[in-house]
């Protein structure tokens, strides 16, 4: 598998589209400033619903109501950081992809897709379903609490990458 | 008396130690990485209800409100992070002009946002609950997402240059 991944980055490094990506000195931080500033929106608008959901802001909204207008932005932005992660990865199969922690963090996002999208479900079907017991407050806080350690690890290993060997 | 300071921070036990240490570095830069965006992520929350594009049936004050203690928290976590990490090669940093523009920035940011406070926002009771907000505040969030956004990209920038 790990020989697989190295004999495909080596071939999509010697690609035309990737060699330009690595002899344009400003496309990888520009693409890169672009990824955190999708970052700094995903950010804010989860923490936005998750202090909300820790009853430490916001009590005069609906935890309904900040879910309908805050995790559309995360989604969005979830488009323009593929895009632009897509960008980084072409510029420098090897870093990423051979890269444990990149690794790491890919796991990670799957489970911070699953988790936004399971509560934005439930947010769904009933507007009301946080309040309706004690229990479902404690799994509120639950939520928020796996949600800003999850995105936060995120960012951490997305910081990383850059910092440890690979492949 | 700005080189005779950096000279100073970087020679000092905590210059000495993150330039040392394999890990100090990018353990705090992830750390005011955490920070940055959460401080242009709620920034840009406000600035896009001034614009009129977000938020639109909440009123400003409230808004406002939930969101900059947030802002200012990590906005002073921050600011230490990126104290420590200026330490590890700060006569360096000097020497680089995108992290001297990136301050400047900073201090653009802060100015737009001390005028907005201090002006704009003083009557803010007659435009509260406004989809579109009187031109002063609109200029302000403009101009505030242009500021931090050169600072996200400044940022980025001396990773590449700073010798």
């Amino acid at each position: 598998m790990l020989a697989e991944i190295g004999k495909f980055s080596d071939w999509l490094s010697m690609t035309p589209i990737s060699m330009t990506f690595q002899t344009v000195a400003w496309i990888i931080p520009a693409v890169q400033s672009v990824h955190i500033l999708a970052i700094a929106i995903v950010m804010s608008s989860v923490i936005m619903v998750d202090l909300r959901l820790l009853g430490l802001m916001g009590h005069s909204q609906s935890i309904s109501g900040l879910t309908r207008r805050f995790i559309p932005w995360v989604w969005w932005s979830l488009v323009v950081l593929l895009i632009s992660g897509l960008i980084l990865i072409t510029a420098e199969p090897r870093r990423d992809l051979l890269n444990g922690v990149f690794q790491a963090k890919m796991a990670l996002l799957i489970v911070a897709i699953v988790l936004t999208a399971v509560f934005q479900e439930m947010v769904r079907r009933n507007m009301e379903f946080w309040d309706l017991s004690p229990g479902r407050r404690r799994a509120a806080v639950a939520t928020a609490i796996a949600s800003l350690v999850v995105w936060s690890a995120i960012v951490g290993c997305g910081r990383w990458i850059a910092y440890v060997e690979h492949g | 008396m700005l080189l005779a300071f950096c000279q100073w921070v970087e020679a000092s036990v905590v210059g000495q130690f993150i330039s040392g240490s394999t890990w100090a570095f990018p353990t705090i830069e992830s750390i005011h990485v955490f920070f940055l965006v959460i401080v242009v992520g709620t920034v840009a929350i406000v600035d896009l209800r001034l614009l009129g594009v977000a938020s639109r049936n909440r009123s400003v004050s409230r808004l406002s409100n939930d969101v900059l203690p947030v802002t200012w928290g990590a906005f002073v976590m921050a600011l230490i992070t990126g104290g420590l990490l200026f330490t590890s090669r700060a006569t360096h940093y000097l020497a680089n002009w995108e992290f001297c523009a990136k301050m400047v920035m900073l201090l653009l940011a802060g100015a737009n946002m001390l005028l907005f406070h201090f002006l704009t926002y003083r009557d803010v009771e007659r435009w509260d609950n406004d989809a579109i907000t009187p031109v002063a505040a609109r200029v302000a969030g403009a101009l505030s997402l242009l500021f931090w956004i050169a600072v996200v990209v400044l940022g980025r920038w001396i990773g590449f240059t700073v010798q």
